[in-house]
């Protein structure tokens, strides 16, 4: 539609949609960067960056330049490949995930049937990114920090997937544009607010982000896997972890937002697609403003508790939220049904947060420590 | 310090002191009495009231001088600002060790700031005070002291309300610091600890109300003590303890006199009769103790300092060890050192 200079070469039209992806991906992220320092400046009574440009508006840029022109420093210590290869082999997947992550009707690379499955696939990837860049950096803080990486990544792609597989079970396909289209009355974050409490959860510590930053922790590890990089090579780390945060939000807002519709059909199916790009963007707008308020809102976890909190407590809800949909599926019971038994198990996983952190610490034996205190 | 660990746990913990050594105990001892402040403002930068308040009561004492009411009253209220001060900073950065992004560090300095600004417009100086004198305080306050202090706490309760929100009854906080490193009573006198860390055992011990020095027993305050002596108990101390400066702050604001800020008939150069003396004073962080000899010439003979941190950091190993790496960091943290004070 909007390439249809284009549009009857399909290899044209898929460099052309390539381009915009390799094009929008840098410029998006440097004005990500400006808008995280902006939003978490305010919440902080600070007023962020205010030098370059207006409103600092160009001090991503600014700070790119810094970043390219500074030195690339490799320890001598270091194992060369594994340390020089780390940067991309984290950038490419999340890359990949982006090429077949639709973000309006017509706005796409690639619209693949097994869309979703694609891109939890891909984006699992970036792991061996960290833990190549924590070995071959020859150096205890990025090791213990891949390690850390190691462990949550994997903890929490299972809960991650079991949200999203329980979404991709009310329209039964997995691919991404059916899914949004399955939404155009309700977004499924009625239906399914437990899956949708989890991966948000699940979403922020496939991030590193605050609470789950415990691989990247600044007071302990001093930055993790990245500990030894300089200039472009951490830069690379840096788009990696922003470009995943954009997938994060625009999946979520896909899957559970009901993407690019307007929410109980207001305006049918005749969205324009200017139109279409604004919902989306404020949409996926939430999602990266939730993951910076909850930034600067609450501080670290420590590993057990985190490890605890994703297998006691995360993944047995995120069963419970698939048994949920089949019962409701396969007896045909009405879609309040899901409404309901979805919000009481989201309910009673809030409440069981609560509770478990008011009563950690609390029973405690003098001269031994608790080990996994969480639940 | 050197972390010894196993996986994630520590195995053994050794706090590698001494690169902050100046000498703070040696040098006074070739000052006149007066030119000594200076360095109890150095020895705990983020206390300089209290600390001077020590060594200045310390050398009265010794001397035998009568420090003239309002001075006193001066002493109280800037000695118990500095307290929230100090307690301001802690809550900042603590927030830093336990991973929350710089925003108790914003909270608390916004209001730090204030109070130093307030200090400020007192002494002319921000950090180093250098205000106290032995036989009163070196100047008499400006002229809109009383509504420009009244100003300030107002703001100070504000952010401390502030502070208790984010912190106390965040999740994560309650999770990670709760009976986390706890320490006995019995142990905690045999550590020699003071302070928040003693009084979050349990143990009523505030130096203010059992052996008053000054003029605190005058004043109406609680001391607010722990249950079991964990990291959130600590917590739960300090910011009590702001609520309970604040208040003394408010009472000797009403009853400050007018009158002379300085004893009548005091020498240029100060001759301290020979004898020895110990004074403490509850700093901040604890007890912080002056221990000075004379022999009756215009310099101490002999010139110890009790550090609060010191004692204090001593039982970093007994607390940490068993416990995960990123718990050493808000342990210690939570111990709330001064590096200066520990090395002086």
């Amino acid at each position: 539609m909007f390439l249809a200079f284009v549009s009857d070469n399909p290899w044209l039209e898929a460099m052309a949609r390539l381009g915009i992806i390799a094009l929008l991906v840098p410029v998006g992220v440097i004005m990500l960067t400006w808008v995280e320092r902006k939003v978490i400046g305010r919440l902080q009574m600070r007023l962020g960056p205010m030098r370059v440009g207006p409103y600092g508006l160009l001090q991503g840029f600014a700070d790119t330049i810094k970043l390219l022109t500074k030195e690339d420093v490799r320890p001598d210590t270091a194992d060369r490949w594994t340390f020089e290869l780390a940067p991309f082999v984290i950038v490419v997947p999340v890359i990949m995930a982006l090429v077949a992550l639709p973000f309006t009707a017509d706005l796409f690379v690639s619209n693949l049937t097994l869309g979703l499955f694609y891109i939890v696939a891909v984006s699992g990837l970036s792991i061996v990114g960290f833990v190549m860049a924590g070995w071959g950096s020859d150096n205890k803080y990025a090791l213990l920090g891949a390690v850390r990486a190691a462990a949550q990544l994997i903890s929490y792609e299972i809960p991650l997937v079991m949200a999203v597989l329980a979404v991709a079970m009310l329209p039964q396909s997995l691919n991404l544009a059916e899914i949004v289209t399955g939404q155009e009355d309700t977004p499924n974050i009625a239906y399914q607010s437990l899956a949708f409490l989890i991966f948000a959860i699940s979403g922020t510590a496939e991030l590193y982000r605050p609470p789950f930053d415990i691989p990247v922790a600044e007071s302990e590890v001093v930055g993790g896997p990245t500990v030894e990089y300089s200039g472009i090579r951490w830069s690379m780390f840096q788009l990696g972890e922003f470009v995943s945060m954009v997938i994060i939000s625009i999946l979520g807002s896909l899957i559970f937002l009901g993407g690019w519709q307007w929410p109980w059909s207001m305006f049918d199916q005749s969205v324009p697609v200017a139109g279409q790009v604004v919902t989306m963007l404020a949409k996926t707008s939430l999602f990266i403003f939730f993951f910076m308020w909850v930034r600067v809102s609450l501080p670290r976890l420590r590993i057990d508790q985190m490890m605890s909190f994703c297998w006691q407590l995360l993944l047995p809800f995120a069963f419970l939220q698939i048994i949920i949909n089949g019962l409701v599926l396969v007896y045909d019971w009405p879609n309040e049904t899901l409404v309901l038994l979805s919000g009481a198990a989201a309910a009673g996983a809030l409440y069981l947060t609560y509770r478990a952190a008011r009563m950690s610490g609390v029973r405690y034996q003098p001269g031994y420590q608790q080990v996994g205190s969480v639940l | 310090m050197i972390l010894t660990i196993d996986g994630e746990l520590v195995v053994d913990v050794d706090p590698v002191i001494g690169y902050m050594h100046r000498g703070n105990e040696k040098l006074p001892e070739n000052c006149d009495y007066r030119q000594v402040i200076g360095y109890h403002d150095r020895t705990d930068y983020l206390a300089q009231f209290n600390t001077e308040h020590c060594y200045v009561e310390a050398v009265e004492r010794l001397a035998g001088i009568k420090a003239p009411e309002r001075a006193e009253y001066i002493r109280v209220i800037l000695a118990e600002m500095n307290r929230i001060a100090s307690h301001l900073m802690f809550f900042g950065a603590f927030g830093t060790d336990i991973g929350l992004f710089g925003t108790s560090f914003m909270y608390a300095f916004r209001d730090r700031e204030t109070i130093q600004d307030f200090f400020e417009e007192i002494t002319g100086e921000r950090m180093m005070y250098n205000y106290f004198r032995p036989g009163g305080v070196a100047w008499d306050l400006p002229d809109n002291f009383h509504e420009r202090c009244t100003q300030v706490l107002a703001a100070v309760k504000l952010g401390i309300d502030q502070l208790d929100g984010l912190m106390m009854e965040n999740e994560v906080v309650l999770a990670r610091c709760r009976g986390l490193s706890q320490v006995t009573q019995e142990d905690g006198i045999n550590w020699g600890l003071s302070g928040p860390m003693l009084r979050a055992t349990g143990l009523k011990h505030d130096l203010r109300r059992a052996e008053p020095y000054s003029i605190y027993d005058r004043f109406e305050f609680d001391i607010p003590t722990g249950r079991q002596g964990d990291v959130y108990d600590r917590l739960v101390v300090r910011l009590e303890e702001m609520r309970q400066s604040v208040r003394i702050v408010e009472q000797a604001l009403e009853e400050m006199p007018e009158g002379p800020i300085m004893a009548e008939g005091l020498k240029r150069v100060l001759r301290v009769p020979a004898g020895e003396t110990y004074m403490r004073v509850e700093s901040p962080r604890g007890e912080y103790g002056v221990y000075l000899v004379s022999q009756g010439s215009d310099k101490p003979w002999r010139h110890k300092v009790r550090g609060a941190s010191f004692s204090n950091l001593s039982a970093l190993r007994a607390m940490s060890v068993g416990n995960y790496v990123s718990d050493v960091i808000i342990i210690l943290g939570s111990i709330d050192i001064v590096l200066c004070e520990v090395d002086r």
